[in-house]
């Protein structure tokens, strides 16, 4: 990108500015810290200068927006044609109460939504089973049936709001509930837009809410990503996740590295079942964390894109440019969020978001801040999409693209952040790939010692956190927080319960044992007979069971 | 169940009980907020413990069952599903049944203050809230639980 001659010239300067000014300065007084490195603790220098990227070329390595390989962006226009889409995650209680609260959300200007379900849909139970026992409604909405989702989409155009929804283990019956929905508001599936996030990978890496062991899921993907291609063609068929590999404790090149393996992993196991790249590739989207080190997330966005558009045009030899293009989600990142002195979490909010923003995010949620202690009250949450607001208004941030592209730091870092993730996908190939890495438990062992690590850090006082173990006040600030009613529980068992008694029973039974019959077969794609049968009332935990009959599950190797 | 086990490398001092802290590690309910517990079951084996990780998705029984199968001393268990409520009262009752009520229960997880009374007068020994360092839990296992002979 530079001439060689000044390039060597700034090198010889380097030199002499680290002996005749930095040297005698740091004698003086020493350095604050004997060593300077991110919250990945990975070392950074005291300053970075051209001479680093000698290798660096403008054409190949960064290029304009919405020009191979990304690096800058993925739109022409980025933020000056459209801003990002403001994303917040929510649901609590019955499909009643976030139904209002989807409603508020769009009320205050959020432009699409996000569904968290409750812990017993995540991992496939009704709510009337024994295993939902005090967790109905706790951490997200509760969707036992078609019911409910109706109930949760009410009053809520399905072809004007896209719809994202954290769904992995019973990804292919929750979209099918959503389908049959459509179906009933009279919306052609080809007119709909939205994502599941249908990565079980890293269900088994970090996040941990599965069903079935690794090749029935993948099976099920396989089935998703070759419906979707012919039936709902703008639907985001898989949200390749970095953000829950990084909440378990990863480092920033762990996250970008091992998500990027499990999408090489979805593309592989989609060309081996037959279908052409081009057709599904360019409906894969990427999710990733806005943690706490400012520079080195914005690097990790930058490589993510050109590390995915070089795998997939040299690798995967896709020849349409979406499929080359890696859009991405970003959520702030909970696991960075202090109990202490909660309405400090609003700052670091909006330093994480900014982060996503300069990184060049396609949506962004943004924490509430009492999420270390509860779900977002309706201000928590309203003070999350304000400060994306405030960015996105007053900031200046959103004028121009990729502001930090050519900063020697940035572009250091984003050099750095490819290679040593490259090197990370090098090994998980010569394991086998992503499902046998998986089943070694390699990426699990990787995050836990990071996790690991990080702790000791921060208990040894080389890490600092405000509140935690730095500027710690006796008294604790209090906040409002959401209380989940006691009487959820009841009304929605009940409620279940109801749809039961009140569906056709035979049609039911009979779409149950259709899905069965096809589950034993691999030439039957599930996903028609799962939008049957949620048409007919058939409940998730009905759907799981029957499919947990012929598939087998998935437990806990619980390594540590 | 899978239940993975961890034992330290050294030895018990002389003069002391010769059986080390056994202690399970559990993670009752759907939710797979598996961090808290690793990093905790980890350091208690560093720091000399023995460790039984229950591993994710444990039901109260399961985790009871655990316990008693493994003698163990002491419980910890990580929720952070919201469901706190429920489950350490019922692995106490469940505790209580087996006449296992000596068996000191402790947790943390993501528990509002206000329960944290609540859950200590129903006979939970210690509520850790998020930001509580490694080594606060360590020397309370130390100085809280007495290895049975």
């Amino acid at each position: 990108m530079y001439d060689k001659k000044i390039l060597a010239a700034v090198s010889r300067r380097r030199k002499k500015w680290q002996e005749d000014l930095l040297a005698p300065a740091l004698s003086k007084s020493p350095g604050r810290l004997q060593r300077f490195s991110t919250v990945s603790d990975v070392e950074i220098g005291a300053i970075y200068s051209p001479d680093l990227l000698s290798n660096l070329d403008y054409g190949e390595d960064l290029a304009f927006p919405g020009e191979y390989p990304y690096t800058r962006g993925v739109q022409p226009s980025m933020y000056r044609g459209r801003l990002w889409t403001m994303r917040q995650f929510a649901g609590y209680g019955t499909a009643e109460d976030t139904n209002a609260r989807f409603k508020f959300l769009l009320a205050q200007g959020q432009t699409g939504l996000s569904t968290a379900f409750h812990f017993p849909t995540l991992m496939g139970y009704d709510s009337d089973s024994p295993r939902a026992k005090g967790e109905v409604g706790m951490c997200g909405v509760a969707v036992d049936s078609l019911k409910d989702m109706e109930i949760l989409f009410d009053g809520i155009p399905l072809d004007k709001v896209t719809t994202s929804m954290t769904i992995n283990g019973p990804a292919a019956m929750v979209f099918a509930m959503y389908l049959a929905v459509a179906e009933k508001q009279g919306v052609p599936f080809r007119k709909l837009g939205g994502t599941i996030q249908n990565d079980i990978l890293k269900e088994y890496i970090a996040q941990h809410s599965w069903i079935f062991p690794p090749e029935p899921s993948m099976r099920i993907i396989t089935d998703i990503l070759a419906y979707c291609s012919d039936r709902v063609p703008k639907w985001n068929t898989i949200s390749i996740s970095g953000y829950h590999i990084r909440e378990a404790g990863s480092t920033a090149v762990q996250e970008l590295a091992f998500t990027l393996a499990d999408g090489i992993a979805y593309v592989q196991a989609g060309v081996d079942a037959g279908i052409d790249v081009d057709r599904f590739a360019p409906r894969l989207s990427y999710f990733f964390n806005a943690h706490m080190d400012f520079f080195e997330e914005i690097a990790k966005y930058r490589a993510a894109r050109r590390m995915w558009a070089r795998i997939m045009r040299d690798r995967f030899h896709a020849r349409d440019e979406n499929s080359w293009k890696l859009r991405f989600h970003t959520q702030t990142a909970g696991c960075t969020l202090t109990a202490q002195q909660p309405l400090n979490n609003i700052a670091r909010v909006a330093l994480q978001a900014l982060a996503g923003i300069l990184g060049g995010t396609q949506s962004l949620h943004t924490n509430s801040m009492d999420e270390t202690m509860a779900l977002p009250t309706e201000q928590a949450a309203m003070v999350a999409l304000r400060t994306q607001q405030i960015i996105a208004e007053e900031s200046g941030a959103a004028n121009t693209i990729d502001p930090l592209g050519g900063s020697f730091f940035v572009e250091q870092l984003t050099n750095q952040m490819e290679e040593q993730a490259s090197e990370y996908i090098r090994k998980i190939d010569e394991m086998g790939g992503m499902v046998a890495a998986i089943k070694r438990g390699y990426p699990q062992r990787e995050i836990a010692d990071a996790a690991f690590h990080y702790q000791r850090l921060v208990d040894a006082g080389a890490k600092r956190i405000v509140g935690v173990n730095a500027y710690q006040i006796g008294e604790q600030q209090q906040i409002p927080l959401l209380k989940i009613d006691e009487s959820v529980e009841k009304r929605q068992v009940a409620r279940t319960q109801e749809v039961r008694r009140k569906r056709d029973r035979k049609r039911a039974q009979a779409r149950i044992a259709a899905l069965k019959e096809g589950s034993r077969t691999s030439n039957a794609n599930l996903m028609p007979l799962l939008v049957e049968a949620a048409m007919e009332y058939v409940t998730l935990g009905e759907m799981c069971d029957a499919l947990r009959e012929t598939m087998g599950v998935y437990t806990d190797p619980a390594m540590f | 169940m899978a239940t993975a086990r961890g034992k330290a490398a050294t030895t018990a001092a002389p003069g002391k009980p010769s059986r080390k802290i056994r202690i399970l590690v559990g993670k009752p309910g759907l939710d797979g907020h598996d961090r808290g517990a690793k990093i905790i079951a980890r350091a208690l084996r560093d720091a000399g413990v023995e460790v039984i990780y229950t591993g994710l998705h444990q039901t109260p029984e399961m985790i009871v069952n655990a316990a008693a199968q493994e003698d163990v001393d002491g419980i910890g268990l990580s929720i952070l599903s919201g469901a706190h409520n429920y489950l350490f009262p019922k692995v106490l009752d469940l505790l209580k049944e087996k006449k296992m009520g000596n068996v000191v229960v402790f947790g943390g997880g993501i528990i509002p203050d206000d329960d944290i009374p609540k859950l200590v007068k129903r006979g939970v020994d210690r509520v850790f809230t998020p930001g509580t360092a490694i080594q606060e839990i360590v020397d309370y296992v130390n100085g809280r639980i007495q290895p049975r002979r």
